[in-house]
C-alpha cells in the first residue's frame, strides 16, 4: 500500500516537471518567424510532452485511488490537483481543435500554479466520510472538474487576448486591472512558495483562543503576523503577532487563514515587485510584444468556444449530477448550501456571458474580461467557499 | 397589417428587416437591427420581423417588449446572481450550527457577526432564498425567457423556412465572410457543389445559385433549453403545494415502533437496530489522517421493518399490521416504500437503554456486590426481586433528572439522565431503607443506611433520525433538466452554417454565415474551394 502511495507522489512530481518542460517548448514557438505556427516542430514537441505529462498524472490518480481505496477527489489537495488535471486535459482538447501554441504557454503554467497550490495542503490519504460514499462522488466531481478545466481555458485565452490587445503605451484603468489579474497569479505562487519554505523548516506556533464559548487551539505554520482574536501564544520562543484578527472574523481557524492570506499576498507582491524591477515595465507591457503574431480573432473565438463546450458540461456535472447526489446523501436535491449557491452563481454568470455575447454583441475585450470574471468565480468556489464559508461541503 | 413586398416578389410581414426569401434589406427598417450604422448585416434572427421590434403602442406591447428584451433578461440574471451570492455571506437560518450560543436568529446573527450580522438579519437575508423578492426575481426570469423565446422563435422559424438559395447581392456582400472571383470555370463551379456535399452540407439550388446549409436544428437549441428551464421552474412551484410534496421527520429509538408521519397513520416503522461504523484506527491507509482527525464515521444505518395497517382505520382501534418489507436505510441509500422515501438523516446517542444496579454494604470499601438487578428504562417495573432475597422497590423515577428550585423533576420523558428513589427491603423484614441514585448522584437521605446501591453497568440506546418524503415533482425536475441538457447541447455542440454561391457574370460570389464557430466555417470553405480558382473569403469583421 505504502509503495503505491509513493509511486503516486512521484508521478505527480514528474507530471509537474513535464508540464514545465512542455511550457518551455511552447515558449520557443513564440520566437519563430513563421506566420503559421500550427506546423511548428517545437509546438509538436510541446504538445507531445504535455500529453505524456497528462498520462503520468493519470498514473498519479490511479495509484492514489488504489492506495486509498476511493477516488482521490475527497479533500482540497486531491480536488485541486484533479482540477489541474482537468485544465491540462481541456487544453489538449482545444489544442487539437485550434492548434494554438500560445495557449500552451499560458495554460500549462496556470495548471502548474494550481497543482503547486494544491500540494501544500495536507496530502495524507484520508478516509471517506460517510456521506461521500457514493458513486455519484466520482461522477459529479469528474464532470465538474473537467468543465472547470474547459471554462478555465476560456480565461486563459481571454487573458492572452487582453495582454495582446490592451494599449500599453500609457497607463489606464485597463492596464491597471490587467496587472491586478497578473498579480493575483503571483499571489498563488507566493502562497505555494511561502508555505513550502516554512513547511520544510517545520515552523509551528500554537495559540489558544475562545471559539463559540470553548477554548480551542490552532497551530500556525507561518509566523503570526495576525493572531487569533484575544488569543494566547502557547509555543515559547516564537514571535508575537503584530495585531489580532478583528472580532467579526469568526470562522473556524479564521485568523490562521487570514494570516496565510497576508503572507501569500506579501510574498506575491514581493515576487511581482522583483519581476517589475527586472523588466522595468508593466508585466502586461513586457509580454505584449511576444504576442504580435497571434490573431486576436482566434483568441476571442477560443475563449468563447471554451465556454460553449464547458457550459453544458458544467450544467450536467455541477447542477444536475450534484442534485442527484444531494438527493441521496442529504435527502434533498437542493439546499442552498454555500457551495451549491456558488455553483448556481457560476451558472448564472456564464448564462449571462452567453446572452451578452449572442444578443448584445459583447465580443473581443468585453468578452475577455467576462472570461476573467468567470475564472475568478470558479476559484472562489473552489477555494474560498471551502475555507471561508464552510458548509456541508467543507473538506479542509 | 402593412405587408412588405420585396422586389423578388416575396411578401414579408410588417417589421421585416431582411427579405425572408432573398435577404435584400428592407430600406425603412434597417434601424431595427442597427444595420444602417455598419457595413455588415446583423444576422442574429435573419432580419425577421419580431413582434417586440415592431409594435410599441398598447400597454401589452410595452410589457411584451420589456420582457422580450435580452438586456432586461441579463439584468434579471445578474441580479439573481448577486442576490444568491449575498445569501452566502453568513449562514442561512437553517444552517445556524447546533452548538451556537443561541439558534434564535434574532440573537445569533448579532451575537456572532456584530453590526453586520444584525443588518443582515433585519434585511431578512437569513432567509433570502425563500423571500418574496427572490422568488419574484426567479419568476420574472421565467416570464422573460418565455416571452423572449416566443418573440424570436416563430419569426426565425419562418424566415429560415422561406429562405431561397438565390440571394440579393447586397445581402451577400454584407456578410461577414465574403469573396468575389471574376473568372470561374463551370468545372470549378461544379466542384464547389460536390465539395459542399462531401462536407455534408445540404445543398439547395436555384438557377445555379447555391445555398449550402448544415446544422439548422442547432438554432432551436436555445428554445428547447428554455422550455426545459420553464418545466424546472414549474416543478419548483408545484413543490410548494402539499399535494405534490410532503416532508416529515421522525426519530425512532432502537427497538421502538412508530407511525410514519405523513402517511395518515397507514404505515408503521420499527427500528430493529441502528448501526454506526467508524474507520478502523489500525487501517494502515488512513492511520496518519485518523491520528489528526480522530474518529471518522464510515457509515450509519437503520435496519427497519415497515408495516402497513390493513384494518379499518377507526379512531382508537388497534392497528392490524402487516409487514411490507424489512430492509436497511443507509446514508446514500434511501428506502422507497409505496411512493414515499425514507432517508437516513441523523442520529443521537444520548439516552440510556438499561441500567444495572448492585447492592453492597455501606461500609464495605471494596463495594462487593451482594446482588444486582437491571432496569429497562423504557418500562421500569415497580419492584425488583433479587436472588439473595432483597427486594428493591422503585418509588420515584425521573428519566431526565434536574433540580428545579430545589424540587427534583424530570426535564423530558426521555432517559437522558435517569435518577431513582429506591426503597430497599432486606430479607429479614426490617424497616426499608431509602436511597436516591442517578447518574452522578448517590444520596442517602437519612445517613443511616446499611446498604448502598451503585450503578454497575449501563447500555446506551441510539435514536435514528429519518426523513420521510413523498415528492411527485421529481419526475418534472428530471424531465425539465433532461430537456435543458438536450437544448444546450443541441445549441452549443452544433452550429448553423450557411454558404451561398452566387454566379455573377463569369465568376461567383461566395458568402458564409454561422451563428458561432467562425473558425470552423472558414476551414470548411477553405476545403470547399481547394483546387479551384475561387478566392478564399475574407473575414470582413476581423478584430484588429
Ligand atoms: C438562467 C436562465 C437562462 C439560461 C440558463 C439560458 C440559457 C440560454 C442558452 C444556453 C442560450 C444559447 C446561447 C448560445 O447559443 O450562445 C440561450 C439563448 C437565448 N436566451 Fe436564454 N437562458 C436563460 C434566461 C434567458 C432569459 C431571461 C431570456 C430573456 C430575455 C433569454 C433569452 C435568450 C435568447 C433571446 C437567446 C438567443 C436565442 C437565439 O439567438 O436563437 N434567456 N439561453
Amino acid at each position: 500500500m505504502d509503495s503505491m502511495a509513493n509511486i503516486s507522489g512521484t508521478a505527480l512530481y514528474i507530471a509537474f516537471v513535464l508540464y514545465f518542460i512542455a511550457t518551455i517548448f511552447f515558449g520557443a514557438t513564440v520566437k519563430q518567424k513563421k506566420q503559421d505556427t500550427s506546423k511548428s516542430v517545437s509546438g509538436a514537441i510541446g504538445i507531445t510532452i504535455t500529453m505524456i505529462g497528462f498520462l503520468v498524472q493519470i498514473v498519479y490518480f490511479v495509484t492514489r485511488w488504489i492506495a486509498s481505496g476511493h477516488a482521490p477527489v475527497s479533500n482540497l489537495f486531491e480536488f485541486m490537483t484533479f482540477f489541474g488535471m482537468g485544465l491540462v486535459f481541456a487544453f489538449i482538447i482545444l489544442y487539437f481543435i485550434y492548434k494554438l501554441n500560445i495557449l500552451g504557454l499560458f495554460a500549462l503554467p496556470i495548471a502548474m500554479i494550481v497543482i503547486a497550490y494544491a500540494s501544500v495542503f495536507p496530502t495524507e490519504i484520508s478516509p471517506l466520510s460517510a456521506s461521500l460514499q457514493s458513486h455519484w462522488l466520482y461522477i459529479h466531481v469528474t464532470t465538474v472538474s473537467l468543465s472547470y478545466g474547459i471554462l478555465s481555458i476560456s480565461f486563459v485565452a481571454g487573458l492572452i487576448y487582453l495582454i495582446r490587445q490592451i494599449d500599453q503605451t500609457r497607463r489606464s484603468k485597463r492596464t491597471t486591472w490587467l496587472e491586478v489579474v497578473l498579480v493575483s497569479l503571483f499571489v498563488f505562487v507566493g502562497f505555494s512558495i511561502i508555505s513550502l519554505v516554512f513547511n520544510v523548516s517545520g515552523y509551528s506556533a500554537e495559540f489558544e483562543y475562545s471559539f463559540n464559548g470553548e477554548t480551542v487551539t490552532t497551530d500556525y505554520h507561518l509566523p503570526p503576523i495576525v493572531g487569533p482574536n484575544e488569543g494566547n501564544l502557547l509555543t515559547g520562543d516564537r514571535m508575537n503577532p503584530f495585531f489580532e484578527a478583528p472580532g467579526w472574523m469568526q470562522g473556524v481557524e479564521a485568523s490562521r487563514k487570514f494570516n496565510t492570506i497576508i503572507w501569500s499576498t506579501l510574498t506575491g507582491l514581493l515576487l511581482y515587485g522583483v519581476v517589475r524591477l527586472i523588466l522595468r515595465k508593466r508585466i502586461g507591457a513586457a509580454i505584449q510584444p511576444l504576442l504580435k503574431k497571434v490573431k486576436p480573432d482566434l483568441l476571442d473565438e477560443v475563449s468563447y468556444r471554451a465556454v460553449a463546450i464547458g457550459f453544458p458540461l458544467f450544467t450536467l456535472g455541477g447542477l444536475i449530477f450534484a442534485s442527484i447526489w444531494a438527493h441521496y446523501a442529504w435527502d434533498r436535491f437542493w439546499g442552498w448550501d454555500p457551495k451549491e449557491v456558488w455553483a448556481l452563481v457560476t451558472w448564472f454568470f456564464y448564462a449571462a456571458f452567453l446572452h451578452l455575447r449572442l444578443s448584445r454583441g459583447w465580443h473581443g475585450e468585453r468578452s475577455a474580461w467576462l472570461a476573467v470574471g468567470g475564472f475568478a468565480i470558479i476559484l472562489f468556489n473552489l477555494i474560498a467557499v471551502n475555507l471561508v464559508l464552510a458548509g456541508l461541503h467543507s473538506y479542509a | 397589417m402593412a405587408k412588405i413586398k420585396c422586389e423578388c416578389g416575396h411578401i414579408n410581414p410588417e417589421g421585416t428587416v431582411l427579405c425572408e426569401a432573398c435577404g435584400k434589406p428592407v430600406e425603412e427598417n434597417q434601424h431595427i437591427d442597427g444595420n444602417d450604422k455598419q457595413k455588415l448585416l446583423n444576422m442574429r434572427y435573419d432580419g425577421s420581423a419580431r413582434r417586440s421590434q415592431t409594435y410599441n403602442k398598447s400597454i401589452i406591447d410595452k410589457l411584451w417588449n420589456f420582457f422580450s428584451s435580452v438586456k432586461v433578461g441579463v439584468w434579471l440574471i445578474v441580479l439573481a446572481l448577486i442576490a444568491s451570492g449575498i445569501g452566502t455571506i453568513f449562514p442561512q437560518e437553517q444552517y445556524i450550527p447546533a452548538n451556537a450560543v443561541s439558534r434564535d436568529p434574532s440573537i445569533y446573527y448579532e451575537d456572532q457577526y456584530g453590526i453586520f450580522g444584525l443588518i443582515y438579519y433585519q434585511l431578512g437575508f437569513h432567509n433570502l432564498y425563500s423571500s418574496w423578492w427572490y422568488l419574484l426575481l426567479i419568476a420574472l426570469i421565467g416570464i422573460s425567457l418565455v416571452v423572449c423565446s416566443i418573440d424570436r422563435f416563430v419569426p426565425l422559424y419562418k424566415a429560415l423556412k422561406r429562405q431561397k438559395p438565390r440571394r440579393h447581392t447586397q445581402f451577400l456582400k454584407r456578410q461577414r465572410l465574403f469573396s468575389q472571383t471574376d473568372d470561374v470555370t463551370d468545372d470549378d463551379k461544379a466542384k464547389l457543389k460536390s465539395n459542399l456535399k462531401k462536407k455534408r452540407y445540404k445543398v439547395y439550388e436555384e438557377n445555379g445559385h447555391l445555398l449550402a446549409e448544415k446544422g439548422r436544428f442547432s438554432r432551436w437549441g436555445p428554445y428547447v433549453n428554455h422550455i426545459g428551464l420553464i418545466i424546472v421552474l414549474i416543478a419548483a412551484l408545484l413543490r410548494m403545494t402539499p399535494l405534490m410534496y410532503m416532508e416529515e421527520y421522525v426519530w425512532v429509538r432502537e427497538g421502538e415502533q412508530t407511525v410514519i408521519p405523513g402517511t395518515d397513520s397507514e404505515y408503521y416503522l420499527e427500528n430493529k437496530e441502528f448501526v454506526l461504523e467508524t474507520y478502523d484506527k489500525d487501517d494502515e491507509r488512513y492511520q496518519e489522517a485518523l491520528e489528526m482527525q480522530g474518529d471518522v464515521v464510515k457509515n450509519y444505518q437503520t435496519n427497519v421493518a415497515i408495516y402497513k395497517d390493513s384494518g379499518e382505520q377507526v379512531a382508537g382501534a388497534k392497528p392490524e399490521l402487516d409487514k411490507v418489507t424489512e430492509d436497511e436505510i443507509r446514508l446514500n441509500h434511501p428506502l422507497e416504500v409505496d411512493g414515499f422515501t425514507l432517508f437516513q438523516s441523523g442520529y443521537q446517542n444520548n439516552e440510556f437503554k438499561n441500567m444495572t444496579f448492585k447492592i453492597h454494604e455501606t461500609d464495605d470499601n471494596d463495594e462487593k456486590s451482594l446482588g444486582s438487578f437491571t432496569i429497562d428504562l423504557s418500562s421500569p417495573k415497580d419492584k425488583y426481586e433479587l436472588d439473595n432475597g432483597f427486594t428493591v422497590a422503585v418509588n420515584q423515577y425521573y428519566p431526565d433528572y434536574e433540580l428545579d428550585e430545589g424540587e427534583p423533576r424530570s426535564k423530558t420523558n426521555y432517559p437522558r439522565k435517569p435518577a431513582f428513589v429506591f426503597s430497599v427491603h432486606t430479607p429479614d423484614g426490617e424497616e426499608p431503607e431509602m436511597s436516591f441514585v442517578g447518574v452522578g448522584n448517590n444520596v442517602d437521605p437519612t445517613g443511616e443506611n446499611d446498604y448502598k446501591l451503585g450503578i454497575e453497568d449501563f447500555d446506551m440506546r441510539y435514536a435514528s433520525g429519518l426523513s420521510v418524503k413523498r415528492d411527485y415533482t421529481l419526475p418534472f425536475f428530471i424531465i425539465g433538466a433532461a430537456i435543458f441538457m438536450i437544448g444546450v447541447i443541441q445549441g452549443m455542440y452544433w452550429q448553423h452554417r450557411r454558404v451561398w454561391i452566387h454566379p455573377e457574370g463569369e465568376g461567383v460570389m461566395v458568402a458564409g454565415h454561422t451563428n458561432k464557430n467562425w473558425f470552423g466555417l472558414k476551414k470548411d470553405i477553405e476545403q470547399v474551394i481547394e483546387d479551384t480558382d475561387v478566392e478564399m473569403v475574407t473575414d470582413q469583421q476581423e478584430l484588429k
